[in-house]
């Protein structure tokens, strides 16, 4: 065992040695290797990450949320659905909602207005999400204005920010009195924006989202289910957008990775030639060369990887954040909870350290296997 | 004496290997730390009854994805800009992309 062990180190040292006589071009292939490690786990990690914690934070949102349908668009609730829905048997609790968009021409942002359904805010006070308070620079108890869709201003004052953990849900919220909500946007007397409702039985949902249906045939119930189905296909589809588009990265990597393992260059053909030479058997000359690339791909890999995981988890992963900003000025700070799936890292390893071994063992075992004569005057 | 280049290299991979691991161990960690915070959360969206994450606050499809209306641009995901093809030749009006409003809209 000790013989094999320092048998292996000298390989490693031989070929520590034989990488080193061409430092610059190994080291720019280690760094390239490992940022495309690293983007590509970023891109895994973050939205694997936000995937479930969407999961997990929409969890117990409303079992399914009625809107109504006036010509294709969403229209407001008049009186009367609330007691259709109440005779619908399975049906537990029903609430309507309040709710609706304002555009602040002051920063260019749009907020989310709302009434919290359990009530418990003073007329003339609202409570605003945290990315509301850093892009208005706002805080408690501070006055702040806002000019109505009929140019009519209204003055509230801010009675508490919501807390800063929250913000992945509540960023651009605007919580306010009901009174203060239907004199804002002249809401209709008793008309809501939707009607959240919850259901006894979970198995019962989609019975009752039928019945709805029937019932209301100008509603559209979307369930909780849907809603997470949504998110799930959301970020489904943004990750394989992300690694369609780094795609072409991962091509020119191949190629470059492709290029620098199965060509030999003559100097790397005339040392084998000599290696053979010198007595060292094939067998010797593939474990040299396999301990290249399994350093090589291994460090890249580690380094990749681990620079990803600190990027994402605990530098608020700032290369998202232009992606994350889109087109809006107001977005979430948050701090996700780190989830990893060891399928995934297993198939990032798989996708990024084999391709790159096999692509070295190949010309390496048809060099040598050469006569060492033939390879070193080729 | 100089060390060996193989001892070097056995302990950066072994640096990076538990640097790994460390990863892993500190995720747990965060985890259970963050779990406070993701549980506030939920209750917050519980309690107002929220069905969407704050994300992308643009436009209504893309601030409320799961409630947008039928068929609009972007409801199923952010990147998906029409559901038919007439989409690809009909370009979007660039004057509301570029953001000029002063008004509401």
């Amino acid at each position: 065992m000790k013989t094999w062990l320092e048998r292996q180190r000298h390989l490693i040292d031989f070929t520590l040695a034989s990488l080193a006589r061409r430092k610059t071009r190994n080291l720019g292939l280690v760094a390239v290797f490992a940022l495309l490690v690293f983007v590509l786990a970023s891109v895994m990690l973050f939205t694997h990450a936000l995937r479930h914690e969407a999961k997990a934070v929409l969890r117990d949102s409303p079992e399914i949320i009625l809107q109504r349908l006036v010509a294709g668009r969403h229209d407001l609730i008049p009186p009367g659905y609330l007691d259709t829905i109440g005779r619908i048997r399975g049906v537990q609790s029903k609430q309507g909602r309040l709710w609706g968009y304002y555009y602040d021409a002051v920063v260019k942002a749009n907020y989310t207005f709302m009434v919290p359904p359990e009530g418990g805010i003073e007329p003339g006070t609202i409570v605003v999400g945290p990315a509301l308070e850093r892009e208005r620079g706002i805080a408690e108890n501070n006055g702040i204005s806002f000019r109505s869709y009929n140019g009519q201003l209204f003055a509230f004052t801010v009675a508490r920010v919501l807390p800063r953990a929250s913000e992945l849900v509540s960023a651009d919220l605007v919580l306010m009195n009901e009174a203060d909500f239907r004199a804002f946007f002249k809401y209709p007397a008793d008309h809501y924006t939707d009607i959240a409702l919850s259901v006894a039985n979970p198995l019962e949902v989609r019975n009752v989202a039928n019945k709805l249906a029937n019932a209301l045939p100008d509603s559209r119930p979307i369930l909780r289910d849907e809603v997470q189905r949504t998110y799930a296909s959301m970020f489904d589809w943004r990750e394989g957008l992300m690694l369609a588009l780094l795609s072409a990265a991962i091509l020119a990597f191949a190629i470059l990775a492709w290029e620098k393992a199965s060509g030999l260059s003559a100097e790397e053909k005339r040392e084998i030639g000599i290696l053979k030479a010198v007595g060292w058997e094939t067998g010797d000359v593939i474990k040299m060369k396999l301990w290249e690339g399994g350093l090589v791909s291994l460090t890249a890999f580690l380094l990749g990887y681990v620079a990803a995981y600190v990027q994402v988890f605990h530098c608020h992963a700032p290369l998202f954040e232009p992606v994350l900003r889109g087109w809006s000025v107001i977005y979430p700070r948050f701090e996700l909870a780190p989830v990893i799936d060891g399928l995934q890292v297993a198939t990032l390893f798989f996708f990024t350290v084999f391709p790159y071994m096999a692509a070295i063992l190949v010309p390496i075992w048809r060099a040598a296997v050469t006569d060492p004569d033939a390879v070193m005057r080729a | 004496m100089k060390p060996r280049p193989s001892s070097i290299a056995i302990a950066v991979l072994g640096l990076l290997v538990f640097a790994f691991a460390g990863s892993l161990l500190d995720a747990g960690r965060l985890r259970a730390e963050r779990a406070n915070e993701t549980a506030s959360t939920r209750e917050l969206a519980a309690r107002l009854g929220l069905a969407d994450i704050a994300l992308f606050t643009e436009a209504r499809y893309t601030r409320h994805p799961a409630q947008a209306d039928l068929h609009s641009a972007f409801q199923d995901h952010p990147v998906a800009l029409e559901h038919f093809p007439s989409g690809s030749l009909m370009p979007p009006r660039h004057e509301n992309l570029a953001r000029t409003a002063a008004a509401p809209d």
